[in-house]
């Protein structure tokens, strides 16, 4: 060791090729960058440039109430019990004093009676697990109306498509936990669910359950699933996604200086850093104000869980309710196959939409990529009117959710509205197949309206309001011409023309025969793109043209 | 409508950002980022200050939240109610401590964001995008590298290694698969039967009303009243209750026997007295409403609507097939018993539920 020491002591020390640090903080920084490299990261992105628009600030509303959901939950978990052992009740909520419940009830109970701030804390966790899941959803709107979803950025929409999916199921793990009337009848809706699968769905339901319905085991299983599984997974995802957002950098809207090869807005530091750390804190104000003010889930209300009881509407937390909906307005639909076997299409067919109408969203990116045939980034957001096709399409589907989330609640609607449940559930079956279509020429001609528009506003100013009357006693109204800067936002956006069957001849005169998929490659591309699916936008040669007459009305 | 382009009356507001240059060969042409407007805050010193106070006074009022959190957790008692308008009567603590802590983080944050929008500076700036492909000069020598890497493994050369390596890798999660066998039973006939499987015709089996706990005879059941049971000696204290009870409970309903159009069903009652399954065909949640005039059960959950002076037939709603019917009569001491099991599963269908 002496000898060691002894050979770089009194000799000069290796010297480093830094200059001195001015003072303590710089010299921790040092320290950190030696070990970790902090620097080369923080050159990148300190200063890094985000676009500014209220739409931009719905993701982060999404991570806001996550790091609340995690926050909180940590804290529950402290309290509560995740057993179904049998319990007999003898706290201060009087009303059930005397009543056998479950450890998992009766903890949550305590919770919110025993434990001062614990009722806070329960309420802001489930409030802010509905406007995480809420938020994404309209993030996702944002994503896609914007046509933020190109590339380079389809495998990040599936990153946010797999968060509002597991975001859904974590939401209904927790929700059931506590055991109360309301979450038992969820999980004997999910238990009756996974009989009507096939051949494997009794084994399926013993697997999962432990046993017979309800058992002992559901309620801890599901535990895991909810403070550990699914949160693990959906953090590392997260993760990838906020790196991935970094990494693309953020798309921005059409305007003055703004292209395809840059991004324009403030940088990180210190303005998002001042923003996007102060939006934290107003989302988790609102949520913590949202808890003081409004009750949400009073499981002492409901009474702990009896498989041979029930309230009336038993509904779920809204982002299940248009599975609620499938299953409700679902003719009950049952055969007989391969001698004797029971298929249960009545709740087996809800069972595989549900998916299916989830996932009709994660495929869409890699559809009209398809359809265009586009293969270059995109970083400049559309204006949801200039791609009608696809703005019809989405609404389509958030009119599809809308009627079954109205499925969902209909015993509300009709005692609400003193409405026939029945006539309700017809209609619902009616609308199911009949309001998308509907929604979608209803919006594509909306689309093509606005576009007509903002043509109009480019070729011909815009009205100013003012009447002249020309000397020969005409009225005309005064049209403000628009600034170079509107023009050129107005027109931005480019207009994909639609495909073209390849000639039915080669160069040589042989015949060629397109296949199934190029018909209908170009089929589709027609209907997104061709003649009377866009309006076409006005070129600066119309726009010289009429205004180079000068007075020639 | 159309008019002379250069009857340029009112100046659009805001319509010149300054620094457009106007070319006029492309009037749609990019003008370029506008020059940077100053805020009132950029220029007038006195507004800097003021704005700076705000931000002061919203972390101020952050703070004397969090004292008033503190508080109130001490000093407020967990069971106390207040009334608030237009709430009602909530906890108070609930209330205190969630307006409180609502206060002190919004503070932090409506003051950042105010710090954000009037002090810093807000000066946009353009940064380049690189494209997120590599150049063909990366890419090739990547593809490069991989090809050396795997030449030098000799996966693809060594195909035995390469097979069997790729046998053990599908065999190993198997050893998972097999783990999770003891997750729960096999469905055997579990589902098949219920906790009235134990009664016979030599030993037959009370039904006992769930509210009073006690057996009942004919004349407790009223026409137009919908009564819940389940088996004797079925106590909520079993360890298996709520296991059982998914299965045994029981609605009793009685109907004029002329009015049962059902000639099975009526057989299997007695005096009209109907004893079916409580639990929904549908996805298994407990029928809960009655409607004596019609006969008409619905489950609350999912609107199933059960004719049950017909045989539960199916009228409305999702449910695939009717109510399983228990099989009823009056034992020596005359009790309502039941001699047997249900005559089909009871709850959701399943794959082996015979039809």
């Amino acid at each position: 060791m002496s000898t060691a020491s002894g050979t770089t002591t009194g000799a000069s020390k290796p010297a480093s090729t830094r200059a001195k640090p001015a003072n303590k903080a710089e010299a921790t920084a040092d320290w950190v960058d030696g070990r970790l490299g902090i620097y080369s990261l923080a050159k990148a992105n300190l200063r890094k440039i985000f676009p500014d628009h209220w739409s931009f600030m719905l993701g982060e509303i999404c991570l806001y109430s996550f790091i609340i959901i995690i926050l909180t939950g940590v804290y529950l978990t402290m309290f509560f019990k995740p057993s179904m052992a049998e319990t007999v009740y003898h706290g201060s909520y009087l009303p059930l004093n005397g009543i056998r419940m479950s450890e998992a009830y009766a903890s949550t109970v305590d919770i919110s009676f025993e434990i001062r701030g614990g009722l806070l804390i329960r309420q802001i966790h489930h409030w802010a697990a509905l406007v995480f899941v809420a938020a994404m959803f309209v993030h996702m709107m944002r994503v896609f109306f914007t046509g933020a979803f190109r590339k380079p950025r389809e495998i990040n929409w599936l990153f946010g498509f797999l968060l509002l999916c597991l975001g859904f199921f974590d939401g209904f793990f927790g929700y059931s936990l506590p055991d109360d009337l309301l979450s038992g009848t969820g999980i004997r809706f999910m238990e009756g669910a996974i009989l009507a699968v096939p051949i494997v769905g009794t084994y399926i339901q013993m697997f999962l359950f432990g046993g017979e319905f309800p058992g002992t085991d559901i309620i801890p299983r599901f535990f895991t699933i909810h403070v550990l599984l699914i949160p693990g997974i959906m953090l590392g995802l997260l993760v990838a996604h906020l790196i991935l957002v970094f990494y693309h950098k953020h798309t921005q809207w059409a305007g003055p200086g703004k292209t395809e090869k840059n991004v324009v807005g403030m940088p990180l530091m210190p303005v998002y850093m001042a923003k996007a750390g102060g939006f934290f804190f107003l989302v988790f104000g609102i949520i913590a104000a949202m808890s003081a003010i409004a009750t949400i889930n009073p499981v002492w209300a409901y009474g702990p869980y009896r498989p041979d009881q029930v309230s009336t509407d038993a509904q779920p937390d809204w982002y299940m309710g248009f599975a609620e909906g499938l299953i409700r307005f679902m003719p009950g639909w049952e055969i007989s196959v391969w001698g004797g076997h029971t298929l249960n299409l009545g709740v087996f067919i809800p069972l595989m939409l549900f998916p299916l109408v989830l996932v009709a969203i994660a495929v869409y990116p890699f559809i009209e990529s398809w359809v265009t045939g586009d293969k270059r980034e995109h970083h400049i957001l559309d204006r949801p009117r200039n791609a009608p096709v696809r703005t019809a399409l989405g609404a389509a589907w958030i009119s599809l959710y809308l009627v079954l989330l109205v499925g969902g609640g209909n015993d509300l609607f009709a005692t609400h509205l003193h409405m026939s449940i029945n006539t309700i559930t017809y209609m619902v079956r009616v609308g199911f197949f009949v309001v998308p279509v509907i929604t979608f020429f209803v919006t594509k001609r909306w689309c093509l309206g606005l576009q007509r528009r903002d043509k109009d506003k480019v070729l011909h100013g815009r009205e100013s309001g003012i009447i002249k009357r020309l000397p020969h006693g005409e009225f005309v109204e005064v049209h403000t011409p628009l600034s170079q800067t509107d023009l050129h936002t107005l027109t931005a956006h480019e207009q994909p023309q639609p495909l073209e069957l390849p000639a039915e001849t080669d160069e040589n005169g042989v015949a060629r025969k397109a296949g199934v998929v190029t018909k209908t490659r170009t089929k589709l591309s027609e209907g997104f793109y061709g003649e009377g699916n866009q309006i076409a936008k006005p070129t600066s040669e119309e726009y010289l043209e009429i205004t180079s007459g000068h007075g020639h009305h | 409508m159309s008019h002379d382009m250069s009857e340029n009356l009112p100046e659009a507001h805001g319509a010149s950002h300054g620094a457009e240059v106007v070319t006029h060969d492309d009037p749609f042409a990019d003008p370029g980022l506008p020059a940077h407007e100053p805020r009132r805050t950029d220029i007038d010193e006195r507004a800097a200050k003021r704005a700076e106070r705000q931000v002061s006074l919203m972390f101020v009022l952050s703070m004397l939240a969090t004292v008033g959190f503190i508080a109130s957790y001490a000093a407020i008692d967990a069971d106390k109610l207040v009334y608030i308008f237009p709430l009602g009567k909530v906890s108070a603590l609930n209330f205190a401590l969630g307006m409180t802590l609502g206060v002190a983080l919004f503070c932090i944050g409506a003051g950042a964001v105010h710090w954000a929008r009037t002090l810093m500076s807000d000066h946009e700036l353009p940064a380049d995008r690189h494209p997120i492909e590599a150049s063909d000069e990366v890419r090739n020598d990547v593809i490069e590298q991989f090809k050396t890497g795997a030449a030098e493994s000799g996966f693809g050369r060594r195909k035995m290694i390469r097979n069997t390596l790729i046998g053990s890798m599908a065999l190993v999660p198997l050893s998972g698969v097999v783990l999770l066998r003891d997750l729960g039973p096999l469905p055997e006939k579990k589902l098949l039967h219920t906790g009235w499987d134990e009664a016979t015709q030599a030993k037959p089996i009370q039904l006992v009303n769930m509210n009073t706990d006690q057996p009942m005879k004919p004349e407790d059941i009223i026409q137009g009243s919908l009564t819940f049971a389940k088996p004797h000696g079925l106590e909520e204290s079993d360890e298996d209750f709520q296991q059982r009870i998914a299965k045994d409970a029981l609605m009793l309903v009685r109907i004029a026997p002329e009015d049962i159009k059902d000639a099975q069903s009526r057989d299997m009652g007695f005096e009209g007295i109907l004893a079916y399954s409580k639990i929904c065909t549908h996805v298994g949640c407990p029928i809960s409403l009655y409607e004596q005039q019609t006969h008409h059960a619905l489950c609350p959950c999912h609107q199933s609507t059960f004719d049950l002076a017909d045989g539960a037939r199916v009228i409305f709603g999702p449910a695939g097939h009717p109510l399983p019917q228990l099989k009823i009569t009056t034992d020596e001491q005359g009790f309502l018993v039941a001699t047997g099991d249900f005559d089909e599963p009871v709850g959701p269908s399943y794959w082996e539920r015979k039809r």
